[in-house]
């Protein structure tokens, strides 16, 4: 729907005031909307040249030319015959599907301790929770690679990663907490009055109230497993079959030095899903951004 | 209530507590505290992974601040970073929210486009970047020269390479424009009102209105973004690997770096020492210095007034 304001010639009783006050308004309309587009080319252009690249015929992708002569569909067929990348494809979702599903069963808990019971520590777990959440994996990946690989043989799997999801995961339970914090104490009191205990409480009251942080929660560790490129890297790079789309990404791009056609529309399969996802959940998605944040 | 049923109920209350914490003890425990004292531990060690770590005392330290190559630039980088990259991004994403503030036509597809690049996979964003930007083929350089300007080597020269890594930087901008956007959105209506009544021009009006009222979400913006430039790796790291034609399974081994050390990151050197060069000591100095670079960033975030802990308790 487009609302443009009143041209001035249409006003009825044109003071001169009015006047200038609604042209004024106009020359803002156009200037704000004029950068509006202009952001908006900044933002999408870069995803319809790598689109329009990876419909070029492989001597094309090497001129400069920006739009497709022919419209080569079959390179995302090529892409995805590639030896592996329905593999990639598989382990992307193991990964991001199981550590999601555990970081939630793990996160809850704890987060709903951490927002509703009053416990002696609890501000120094709080604290503790946003250290780790602050702290780059790469801190610790020294130890941990010699406890995964040495003591337990994991190298080589994605297992390093996974297993880790089950004993909570700092931002979830930050992110979760800071959600649970404003369902308001009547209701659980309400709920142990009527002889719930704590457990009973959180799963009958909390849990359907707590639905919009647990979805957020669930899309940003879903597609942080689906973005992470280092933790493939450590643990999954001595053995191909168990590579993640992010990692084996990079390795197509080396294995075909100079198609850029196919790097791009191998690129565009690995963002899509991302894209159908934020599509499906955009509400879900924009609060969790705005819960990160802070509400002054 | 006797004192033997009180003490009880304390008893069983903290059981309760243990039990709904439980696993974030064992993860706290296992992948934090456990790594962390094993990390001071392997940095007075000489170790490659084999065999039993040797003692070697400061001899790891002073062989990362003196003599190994790469640990200065990549500490010179990341002060650019922090100064330029952080600094563009909230400058930017600030612009951008007061943009979609003001957008009255269309305003759910415009913040939907704008938003939709920080989603992109940083992987797949930064074999885009490298593509786009490439000084051969890319659509930038042509349209560069089309229209009779410089174009410049990207990620192929030194000088350009964090520039192009900051363009890349600005793309994804969409999480701090969600966050300016609510912020702005809170400043009370009346405050601009009575502004305008005293005739403040729109500059007076944001200085002295819009900019009181949001800095705490620029202070914010500004110390995450300091601690995510800690984090900053997989970006780098893919844009000099792909940049520079050489990647893993060719036998040759890519220093990080290119080009020229000017794409080094401190996280990428914990990977080089300890995961390429088999130093085990070095890349846990390394990694704490990362440490404590990034937990006196997040003493900082915490201690502010109404900052992260405070955030949920408002209603």
């Amino acid at each position: 729907m487009t609302q443009v304001p009143d041209r001035p010639t249409e006003s009825t009783p044109a003071t001169e005031a009015g006047r200038t006050a609604r042209r004024r308004a106009l020359l803002e309309w156009i200037a704000v909307h004029s950068l509006g587009v202009a952001a908006a080319l900044f933002f999408t252009l870069p995803f319809v040249f790598v689109v329009l690249t990876s419909l070029m015929s492989d001597q094309q992708a090497l001129t400069r030319d920006l739009v497709p002569d022919t419209w080569e569909w079959g390179n995302y067929a090529d892409v995805l015959a590639t030896p592996g990348f329905l593999t990639w494809w598989k382990n992307t979702l193991v990964y991001a599907g199981l550590g999601t599903v555990l970081t939630v069963v793990s996160s809850v808990p704890v987060a709903y301790a951490l927002a509703k019971f009053r416990f002696r520590g609890r501000s120094l777990t709080l604290m503790l929770v946003i250290s780790m959440m602050m702290l780059p994996p790469q801190v610790l990946v020294i130890p941990m690679y010699l406890f995964w690989a040495r003591q337990l043989d994991l190298s080589g799997s994605l297992w390093p990663l996974i297993i880790p999801t089950a004993f909570g995961d700092a931002f979830s339970i930050f992110l979760l907490r800071q959600f649970l914090t404003t369902i308001p104490d009547e209701y659980l009191d309400a709920a142990r009055v009527d002889g719930c205990g704590e457990l009973r409480t959180l799963l009958r009251v909390v849990l359907p109230m707590a639905k919009p942080g647990i979805a957020a929660v669930a899309l940003f560790q879903f597609f942080s497993a689906w973005n992470d490129y280092f933790g493939p890297q450590i643990y999954a790079s001595e053995n191909p079959a168990a590579w993640t789309l992010s990692y084996g990404l990079e390795s197509f791009k080396g294995a075909r030095h100079t198609d850029w056609n196919l790097t791009m529309a191998a690129t565009v399969l690995v963002m899509a899903p991302v894209i159908l996802v934020f599509f499906f959940a955009q509400k879900a998605f924009v609060e969790g951004v705005t819960l990160t944040g802070v509400k002054g | 209530m006797s004192a033997h049923t009180l003490r009880a109920k304390r008893r069983r209350s903290a059981l309760r507590t243990a039990a709904f914490l439980s696993p974030w003890l064992v993860g706290f425990g296992v992948f934090f505290a456990y790594p962390l004292v094993s990390t001071v531990y392997f940095s007075l060690m000489k170790y490659d992974g084999f065999g039993t770590p040797v003692f070697r005392g400061p001899g790891n330290w002073a062989y990362v601040f003196q003599d190994y190559p790469l640990f200065w630039p990549a500490l010179r980088n990341t002060l650019w970073l922090v100064l330029v990259m952080v600094t563009c991004r909230v400058l930017f994403g600030l612009g951008i929210g007061l943009l979609v503030t003001r957008i009255r036509t269309g305003t759910g597809v415009f913040r939907t486009l704008f938003y939709l690049p920080y989603l992109a996979p940083p992987v797949a964003a930064t074999l885009a970047f490298v593509f786009l930007l490439n000084p051969g083929t890319g659509p930038v350089d042509s349209v560069l020269e089309g229209l009779g300007l410089p174009a410049p080597g990207w990620f192929t020269d030194p000088a350009w390479s964090k520039p192009a890594l900051t363009a890349l930087a600005l793309w994804g901008v969409g999480d701090l424009m969600v966050i300016f956007m609510a912020a702005l959105l809170d400043v009370p209506r009346e405050q601009y009102e009575a502004a305008e009544l005293d005739g403040a021009s729109p500059w007076q009006r944001f200085r002295f209105v819009t900019l009181p009222n949001i800095s705490p979400i620029v202070m914010f913006a500004v110390v995450t973004g300091v601690i995510q430039t800690m984090q900053y790796y997989t970006q780098p790291l893919v844009a000099g690997k792909v940049a520079s034609g050489i990647i893993g399974g060719s036998g040759q081994q890519f220093e990080p770096g290119y080009p020229d050390k000017s794409t080094l990151t401190l996280p990428q050197l914990v990977y080089n020492l300890g995961f390429q060069r088999f130093d085990y000591g070095s890349a846990s100095v390394v990694a704490l210095v990362l440490f404590a670079l990034a937990m006196a960033f997040t003493a900082l975030l915490m201690r502010r007034r109404g900052g992260l802990i405070q955030a949920g308790d408002r209603p």
